[in-house]
């Protein structure tokens, strides 16, 4: 296996090339795929139970994410037989809060580090910092890459600081925001697939929700194309989170049906897939509901929290 | 050259449950008489045939046969109208009955999109996103050019033909007959048109559209049949131009039919067109317009993308993604709307398509087909591969018009060039690769009419579209398509 | 033995004692930048109205015009990638040439028949059709190419490509002009050609062709044959290495004969009957366009 090797920085400029006429063509078909019915309600069901229920605000305080965790735990109680969601996602600093919330429900705790959002500090505190919410009880580490340095084209800094990240984790999933709506184009968003893969990063992510364009179909299938070639060509399979501006079911959708028709069925689990998101549970719920009631739904009669 | 292991596994769990297309809304009378003079009216003499949906075998309706009297007929209507009404026409008005017929269209494009489907097996799909828009447009598109044609031809005064007698085929009906009957009437021709006789149904609607649009009568009439009704066209006296989209084969009785009779024709033919994929290509778009080129409507393209080229160096890695992109196509039912490859059209075209099959495994060709299951009645043809195979190879040189793709591999710029001309045929072609003088420099190189680089498969009405060599003469669609229909002076 | 009258002095035999002899010139056929004679070793006798014999013109067979094909084809693809500049440089240079060598065109023509007149206003029409071309060589492309607005993420433009050989049944009336008139727009658009001169008047034709080879054009290029219409209209029409075929004035069954054996490679054919060659309607950019392929080319606007 590849595990045991030590890290190497790929030769990028042998990374396939990416036509983003083409990319967003090939979307086009994914977005015409027609699901309806148990189809419908099945793909929410998966859906739900890949949401990373998110709350990243520098006005986050203990009160809030405990209740945001009340939500991860409770996504509707009246509908039986639901997913709980895959994880919650919050800074370092409430990742005992949130550790303690979900206690026993079988929900994970993901923590963004490495100087979220900007990733705009030195190594050594980005390791602290890491090690710190891991020490907190973080399942996962969400981790930005350097995109500064990336952009300089210094991609042995971006890829040994995943690596020392990598480290850092212990036993702790290593999430790798790539940022890409600050990357520029879907080549620079193929190799810094392939950099972060070949790094160590357990998953690769867009975004950190900070930043427009956040999530795209266009960038995840791009990323989603990196993750089959190296699954090809180490035998790892690296998981995918699209993060920020996917808020409706449809949508949701759309991009369950791209990792079905690129990755296939090892990919359909929260274990290699996730959605980044915070209201994006809620009009699941709605469309849930409306499929099984057959009734258009309100807002009004779903928990926000 | 197999596909890396480990493999991905398409038969999900998680699948996507029949969405059907609802066809109550779409109307289908039982007969369907020759459109003649502006109405509905009986053969003389050979009654009726029945067309069927390949995707069930069922009969949609019965269609007239008409005969050569029957032709002369829909000539002499034709004829008439272009005498009394449609010459004295100001031509801004001729543009305004195409603009209300692209309206009419766009307006019951659903009803066309289904109808389109049932009786030609491709999947809704592709007749509501692509045949029925862009017939459409067309409509729209030589609307315009109707009362602007002295701006076409610098120093030349434009005047019409006459009669056009227009033959169609199976693979796009109502898109072809927009490709005909548009750029005709824009230019002050009226028209006979002869659509395939296994997909007759969306003509004969146009028909009752182009009626309801209140097109004076006569001015489009159409003539249902099989060959011997398109013979009794071309054959026709009082026709004044032939305009033919079909199989190279019957394209050279037409030229021989014409000789000597100075009338016009412009030909759409057969095609083999290469597309070239280079080592430096974005290799996971190559391979979407490498499905998109071969898969496109079953592989009943004129312009298809019937042989790969594939650089060395790739072509396993291409290969691979290939078979499993062909893993997530599915395969049935023309009216579900996740259908991406529908029914082969006729029994005929199917045997001809296994024909080639046998063929291909004689030879010696590997062949692979994708696993996805078929429905049970109907017309069916898995997305096929052909590994292993040379230009001397049938497979490699003629037209199936199925989707059967012959894969061959090169290694230098000149050799794919070599083989990319070498044949007949000189449609289409395409080109993959990431550098752009690579780029011009085959596009410019490659002897095709049509050449779509970093894409394949596209069409649009601005754009012009026709063959080099055996694969037609003329151009259809753009300013260019406006000569086909007009006499120079 | 045939009497044989030089066409540069009509009518000068040296009778006389002490005069001089004049050298009069063999008419051979031009392939591939060469002159040879035909390789059947036939000819037919050029009379005169008299029933003198101008000269034994080169009756071309079949396998000349083969190997006329073939350098055609082999000159192709230089010829079209040659600059639309070069091109026309090169017919202007013909241009130059043929004017230099006004005077014995004009001869030519008179002893074929024409008045002086009409020898020397053919001439000056043919050298300015030369010119006419040449300036067309790189404008045409400008006029009838086209950038067409898809609707689609896509650049998509249309150029012309010279359609590849073309074969010229050259009109038997106008023995000069005729000629230049049709092969001129055939090579401005970058095809390689082979034309067979008018039967009757075929000197032209051939001294044409030393024009040719003193201008620059590259051997194969422009290829003349001498000989006779209805031996070899069969093998222009039929063959299948040739492109386009354009007949300056065949009678209804000529044109029906070629346009049924054009039909086995769909080639293109031009029928140019009825043509007055010395009117300016004889002479345009769409007779470039006769012999030109539209190419359309599309290519994805992205990032």
């Amino acid at each position: 296996m590849a595990a045991a090797v030590a890290p190497r920085l790929p030769a990028l400029d042998q990374v396939p090339r990416v036509d983003e006429v083409g990319v967003e063509e090939r979307v086009a078909r994914f977005c015409s795929r027609s699901i309806k019915k148990e189809s419908k309600v099945q793909g929410l069901k998966l859906a739900l139970s890949m949401i990373d229920l998110t709350t990243l605000e520098g006005q986050d305080t203990r009160g809030k994410v405990t209740q945001l965790c009340q939500k991860a735990i409770h996504l509707r109680d009246s509908l039986p037989g639901l997913p709980h969601v895959a994880a919650v996602c919050v800074y370092p600093t409430m990742v005992g809060v949130a550790r303690r919330a979900l206690a026993g429900h079988g929900i994970r705790v993901a923590s963004v580090a490495t100087a979220f959002p900007s990733g705009m500090a030195p190594l050594s505190v980005k390791l602290e910092e890491t090690r710190m919410a891991v020490q907190e009880g973080a399942d996962e580490v969400d981790m930005v890459i350097s995109r500064g340095a990336f952009l300089e084209g210094n991609f042995q800094y971006v890829f040994d600081e995943i690596v020392a990240i990598k480290e850092a984790c212990g036993p702790a999933h290593l999430k790798v925001i790539l940022e890409t709506g600050e990357l520029g184009t879907l080549d620079r968003v193929r190799r810094a697939s392939a950099l972060a893969m070949h790094a160590g990063a357990d998953f690769i992510k867009t975004s950190t929700g900070k930043v427009q364009p956040a999530a795209t179909l266009p960038v995840t299938l791009v990323m989603l194309q990196a993750i089959r070639d190296h699954y090809h060509a180490t035998g790892r399979r690296i998981g995918m989170k699209p993060a920020g501006g996917i808020a409706k079911a449809k949508l949701a959708l759309h991009y369950l049906v791209m990792l079905r028709e690129t990755l296939g069925q090892d990919w359909l689990t929260p274990d290699l897939f996730r959605f980044g998101a915070s209201s994006l549970a809620n009009d699941i719920l709605m469309q849930i509901e409306k499929q099984l009631t057959g009734a258009y739904q309100s807002p009004d009669y779903f928990s926000r929290d | 050259m197999a596909i890396p292991e480990p493999k991905l596994r398409f038969d999900t769990d998680w699948t996507y449950a029949p969405a059907p297309e609802s066809a109550d809304h779409a109307r289908i009378d039982p007969q369907y008489g020759l459109f003649i003079g502006g109405e509905f009216v009986a053969p003389r003499a050979r009654g009726y045939f029945e067309t069927i949906n390949p995707a069930s075998e069922k009969a949609l309706a019965r269609v007239a046969r008409a005969d050569a009297r029957d032709v002369d007929r829909a000539v002499v209507a034709a004829r008439r109208a272009y005498e009394r009404a449609w010459s004295k026409l100001r031509p801004a008005e001729r543009g305004k009955y195409l603009y209300r017929i692209a309206r009419m269209l766009q307006e019951r494009a659903r009803e066309f999109a289904v109808i389109e489907s049932l009786d030609g097996g491709k999947p809704i799909r592709e007749s509501r996103d692509v045949d029925v828009p862009l017939a459409a447009a067309h409509f729209f598109y030589y609307a315009g050019w109707a009362d602007k044609l002295e701006y076409a031809f610098p120093g030349r005064r434009a005047a019409p033909l006459g009669v056009a007698g227009q033959i169609i085929p199976w693979n796009f009906p109502l898109l072809m007959a927009a490709w005909k009957i548009a750029p005709a009437l824009a230019c002050g021709n009226t028209v006979v048109l002869k659509p395939a006789e296994t997909t007759p149904l969306t003509a004969l609607k146009l028909a009752e559209l182009m009626r309801d649009a209140d097109l004076p009568p006569g001015v489009v009439n159409v003539v249902t049949g099989a060959g011997d009704t398109g013979a009794a066209l071309v054959e026709h006296g009082g026709v004044d131009k032939i305009a033919f989209t079909g199989s190279t084969e019957i394209g050279r009785l037409i030229m021989r039919r014409l000789a000597g009779t100075g009338r016009h024709y412009t030909l759409e033919l057969g095609g083999k067109a290469a597309n070239i994929v280079f080592a430096d290509a974005a290799i996971d778009q190559a391979v979407e317009g490498i499905v998109n080129g071969i898969f496109f409507n079953q592989g009943h393209v004129c312009c298809a993308g019937s042989r790969l080229l594939v650089q060395e160096s790739v072509a396993a890695e291409v290969i691979a993604k290939l078979k499993e992109r062909m893993e997530t196509l599915i395969v049935g039912d023309p009216l579900d709307k996740n259908t991406d490859i529908g029914a082969i059209n006729s029994a005929a075209q199917l045997e001809k398509i296994r024909s080639y099959l046998k063929i291909g495994q004689a030879e010696g060709g590997e062949m692979y087909q994708s696993s996805c299951p078929l429905p049970g009645a109907g017309y069916w043809c898995r997305p096929t591969l052909f590994t292993g195979v040379a230009q001397s190879n049938r497979v490699v040189q003629e037209e199936i018009f199925g989707p059967v793709l012959a894969i061959q591999t090169f290694r230098s710029f000149e050799e794919a060039l070599d083989k990319a001309n070498n044949t007949p045929y000189g449609l289409s072609g395409g080109v993959w690769t990431d550098k752009g003088a690579k780029i011009f420099r085959m596009t410019r190189a490659i002897r095709a009419g049509v050449v779509w680089a970093n894409t394949f498969n596209k069409f649009d009405p601005s754009s012009p579209f026709g063959g080099y060599k055996e694969s037609g003469v003329g151009r259809e669609g753009g300013l260019h398509g406006l000569a086909a229909y007009l006499e120079l002076r | 033995m045939a009497r044989r009258k030089s066409p540069a002095k009509s009518g000068a035999g040296a009778t006389r004692a002490g005069a001089r002899l004049p050298v009069a010139k063999t008419y051979k056929l031009y392939i591939d930048g060469k002159f040879p004679r035909s390789e059947s070793g036939r000819y037919y006798a050029l009379a005169r109205g008299d029933g003198g014999v101008i000269a034994n013109v080169c009756r071309a067979s079949r396998k000349d015009f083969r190997d006329a094909v073939v350098a055609a084809r082999n000159a192709q693809a230089g010829w079209s990638r040659a600059s639309a500049y070069l091109r026309g440089q090169i017919l202007y240079r013909a241009a130059e040439m043929l004017e230099g060598r006004a005077a014995q065109f004009a001869a030519e023509l008179m002893l074929q028949g024409s008045a002086k007149r009409q020898a020397e206003a053919e001439v000056t029409a043919a050298v300015d059709r030369l010119v006419y071309y040449a300036g067309w060589a790189d404008k045409y492309q400008q006029v009838f190419s086209t950038v067409n607005p898809v609707a689609t993420s896509h650049f998509n433009f249309s150029v012309l490509e010279p359609t590849g050989v073309v074969a010229i049944i050259a009109p038997e009336k106008s023995g000069l002009l005729g000629l230049v008139s049709n092969v001129a727009p055939a090579v401005a658009g970058g095809n390689t050609c082979v034309a067979l001169a008018s039967r009757s008047l075929p000197l032209s034709a051939v001294s044409f062709a030393e024009v040719l080879h003193a201008s620059d054009f590259p051997a194969g290029v422009i290829n003349v044959l001498t000989g006779f219409r209805e031996e070899l209209v069969e093998p222009f029409a039929s063959h299948m290495d040739v492109n386009a075929i354009v007949c300056a004035d065949l009678d209804a069954r000529g044109a029906r004969r070629v346009q049924e054996l054009a039909a086995d490679n769909i080639k293109r054919v031009v029928l140019r009957g009825g043509t007055n060659w010395s009117s300016a309607a004889a002479q345009g950019p769409y007779a470039i366009g006769d012999t030109q392929e539209t190419k359309t080319t599309w290519h994805p606007i992205g990032a």
